[in-house]
């Protein structure tokens, strides 16, 4: 009699803790059932185009959020990086070009350079946090604001265009008979690069002790500076990358490309198991938490829920993961 | 009017597994001080919390000027005419005397007639008059954070008073405050008294107990063992009641010999003026080291300074003949240092992570491969072999060690340590809220390490504990070492003068 009753307590705590997983997988059935297009490779490979991009994002968000921390200024980093793919990987006979006699730059040397200035700005956000102990609320929110005016100062808020073909081949091309986009590769790879560190190396057992408990890690020798600042730094690696594929898949760039994605990786990460109270996640969780948040997006536009409309949702969702992950973490004291 | 302020009597109050309270009495008479006393979990703190409502006693009655009460919580208790001047004050210093005087109970009246708003010139007023009363001249609109401890305190006390307390309770008020402080503390005391209020002093300070109280009544492990007039006390009868126990705990035998002096810790002194000041102390191979002395005597803080946790403005540590510069953990840990902390949920386990990680965190550097990659199989070794030589009871390796009972997060910790193989392991309390199987084997297993030859710093407030486990006792009184005793010589009573002597 008592065991049934914590059996069926425990049934109602898993559904409740994986609420939205749920709800919105019921949605996703329904949409898939009543609207003709939505199971089509078309649609299906556009969604994982959008995850991927989305995924490199949320996997560097991960990181902070593992710590206790977290980033707001991964938007506007994605932007940055895509800006500066804008300005050197036009077409050479494009009009209106950045660089009127730039010629032909290496891909993979405009990428390097991509990690490199937006590794600088999680550097900074890594030194900001470790050493003056500035909120990472508060530091990332400012870095955001930075890098934003930085673009505007760099492009003169003009918007970019005319890439060369080799560049958005990468965006837009697939292998496979038209299955497997080039942007899952690169999503793949960096899944697996991320949770190799994770799980096998010793920077990722230092992550995972530091949002356990920060003076535990301390005590055991963790050195807790330098830790966070690679969190941040590779965090803000990653949006580079993004923001190069970002670009390439648009075939475009803006000052506000980028935009907001610091609020859906978070999300994506909550929903996937991230736990905002530190020292829990895993990158499949993540992974899922992104396919799950863009299924929504795209259930939302077969719908026919105009974009206006989609913001809301996508902020009662946002609230609502983290409110559910919280719950978790209350009831376990 | 009846014969007693306050009665408290037939007291009882249980935790899981400690009886913390056994049928204890109070009684206080209006207008005296009477002295509460008692070691380290004798129950006073615990026996004023029950008071005030912060616990609900299992049994007991409580009576005020001869009526039974019931107090609900600390608010219930402020209304009925009981107050506490806590140990560790909780002003709200951005704000002002009077409105930490007020705070939650502000004159109010009425704007144009209609809209409530706080009376602020009423509020200063009255608090200018609560001021004078407890002879503080300052400003009641002065912020309260450009006073001093004391001076907080006499603005806490000023709230009593203005609460029309009828008994006030004082916990260890003097305990970082200079002697001139005192004084003037004992002048309020004086008035206080004189105005027939009855006032609860807890402090281990023997002399001040003696010259401040009417009454006294001794505590020891959670039962009542008497009350007498102070005047026909010595300080050589307080230690005896306080530590007038039997000590039938069994330790494990000792079969270490100390050898060298490993350790050498040389005037160590903290960067705050009344934490630990100018302790030397010497530690021997494979010997276990007590550090006793009270609540509050900076043990704690004195090893985590020598761990690299805090800052100190002068000390020299010398290990195995060097001397070592130790700036965080992590350096004090590669020679071979090591520390289990006294806040185990604080500072010591990951709640979240599993056991494997728990105990390899600290030894992560011993097994990689190119400098960054684990090697899992060496680690999961390790992990096995201290999980089975501590036998922690857990169902797998995997399992998050906030499951597991506070024993075994402790064996945890400690073969987080013997993991990483340190040549001093420097132990905080560290059979704290554990159960009596588990403290058995905690001892076994430190008595095993000092005849492997290692080296044990122990601080422990539990007397038994510390004359049962110690080769050699070093006893600390107000940050200060106050003396040193043999594990043979050692017992309660010296350690408990030693404990007391303020200086």
């Amino acid at each position: 009699m008592n065991k049934s009753k914590a059996n069926s307590k425990r049934i109602v705590d898993l559904l409740i803790n994986n609420a939205i997983i749920i709800i919105l997988l019921a949605m996703v059935v329904f949409v898939g059932i009543t609207k003709d297009n939505f199971v089509s490779q078309g649609n299906f490979v556009n969604l994982s185009m959008n995850t991927a991009v989305r995924f490199i994002v949320a996997v560097g968000v991960s990181g902070c959020l593992i710590v206790k921390g977290t980033d707001l200024s991964a938007g506007r980093i994605v932007g940055m990086g895509a800006c500066i793919a804008g300005t050197l990987l036009q077409r050479v006979d494009a009009s209106n070009k950045f660089f009127p006699n730039l010629g032909e730059v290496n891909m993979l040397l405009v990428l390097l350079l991509i990690i490199v200035i937006c590794g600088i700005a999680g550097l900074v956000n890594g030194i900001i946090i470790a050493y003056l102990k500035v909120p990472p609320f508060i530091a990332t929110l400012g870095m955001q604001t930075v890098v934003y005016g930085i673009c505007l100062v760099y492009t003169g808020a003009s918007p970019l265009g005319s890439f060369r073909s080799d560049y958005t081949a990468i965006g837009t091309q697939k292998i496979l008979w038209g299955w497997l986009p080039y942007l899952v590769i690169f999503a793949l790879i960096i899944g697996v690069a991320m949770w190799f560190l994770y799980n096998m190396c010793r920077h990722g057992k230092y992550m995972y002790a530091i949002g356990g408990n920060e003076v535990s890690a301390e005590v055991s020798g963790v050195n807790v500076k330098k830790t966070l600042i690679i969190i941040y730094t590779l965090a803000a690696a990653l949006y580079g990358i993004a923001g190069f594929l970002l670009a390439a898949k648009s075939g475009g760039a803006t000052v506000n490309s980028g935009d907001g994605y610091e609020l859906e990786a978070i999300a994506a990460c909550t929903i996937g198991g991230v736990s905002t109270s530190g020292g829990v996640g895993k990158i499949s969780g993540i992974l899922l938490g992104v396919l799950v948040f863009e299924l929504l997006k795209t259930s939302l536009q077969f719908l026919g829920v105009g974009s206006d409309y989609t913001y809301i949702v996508q902020g009662v969702v946002i609230v609502f993961a983290v409110a559910l992950d919280i719950r978790k973490y209350i009831a376990k004291k | 009017m009846a014969e007693y302020r306050l009665e408290m009597l037939g007291i009882s109050k249980s935790f899981p597994g400690v009886k913390a309270l056994d049928n204890v009495s109070l009684k206080v008479r209006p207008g005296t001080v009477h002295a509460l006393m008692g070691e380290n979990g004798a129950g006073k703190s615990t026996l004023m919390k029950c008071l005030f409502g912060i616990y609900k006693m299992d049994e007991g009655e409580v009576y005020l000027d001869g009526e039974k009460v019931n107090i609900l919580n600390a608010d219930d208790a402020l209304h009925k005419g009981v107050a506490m001047v806590h140990q560790e004050l909780q002003p709200i210093p951005q704000r002002s005397i009077g409105e930490n005087i007020f705070c939650g109970r502000y004159p109010m009246k009425k704007l144009l007639g209609f809209m409530p708003v706080v009376d602020h010139k009423k509020m200063y007023e009255d608090a200018a008059e609560l001021l004078k009363e407890v002879r503080l001249d300052f400003d009641p609109k002065a912020k309260l954070g450009t006073l001093s401890v004391s001076q907080m305190q006499s603005v806490e006390i000023a709230k009593a008073v203005s609460m029309n307390a009828k008994v006030v309770i004082m916990d260890e008020p003097t305990s970082s405050l200079t002697e001139n402080e005192v004084e003037a503390l004992f002048t309020i005391i004086n008035d206080l008294r004189d105005k027939g209020v009855s006032i609860i002093y807890i402090s281990h300070k023997m002399d001040e107990i003696l010259r401040i109280s009417d009454e006294v009544t001794i505590m020891r492990d959670g039962q009542y063992i008497g009350t007498w007039e102070s005047k026909n006390l010595t300080t050589d009868m307080i230690i005896t009641q306080m530590v007038g126990r039997e000590l039938t705990e069994i330790y494990p035998k000792k079969e270490n010999t100390p050898g060298e002096v490993v350790l050498e810790v040389e005037h160590f002194s903290s960067i705050h003026p009344r934490s630990f000041q100018d302790c030397s102390f010497k530690l021997r191979k494979g010997e276990i080291l007590g550090l006793g002395g009270l609540v509050g005597a900076q043990r704690t803080e004195l090893v985590e300074a020598i761990f690299g946790m805090r800052q100190i403005v002068e000390g020299e540590i010398t290990y195995k003949g060097k001397k070592l510069k130790i700036k965080r953990p992590a350096d004090a840990i590669k020679s071979g240092i090591g520390l289990i902390t006294e806040d185990r949920r604080g500072s010591g386990i990951f709640g979240v992570l599993s056991i494997a990680d728990n105990v390899s965190v600290a030894s992560l550097n011993q097994y990689l491969k190119m400098g960054f990659v684990l090697n899992h199989k060496k680690i999961e070794d390790l992990v096995k072999d201290n999980v089975d030589k501590l036998s922690i009871k857990t169902p797998s390796s995997r399992t998050q060690i906030q499951s597991l009972s506070g024993g075994n997060q402790q064996k945890v910790i400690i073969a987080r340590w013997l993991a990483n193989n340190p040549d001093v392991l420097i132990m905080d309390e560290p059979t704290r809220g554990i159960d009596v199987g588990a403290k058995y084997e905690i001892y076994c297993i430190m008595a095993e390490l000092a005849k492997q030859g290692k080296s044990i710093i122990m601080i422990s407030s539990e007397m038994a504990e510390l004359i049962g486990m110690s080769d050699r006792i070093v006893v600390m009184c107000n940050g200060r070492i106050t003396g040193e005793v043999s594990g043979e010589e050692a017992t309660q009573e010296n350690i408990m003068s030693l404990a007391t002597k303020f200086n």
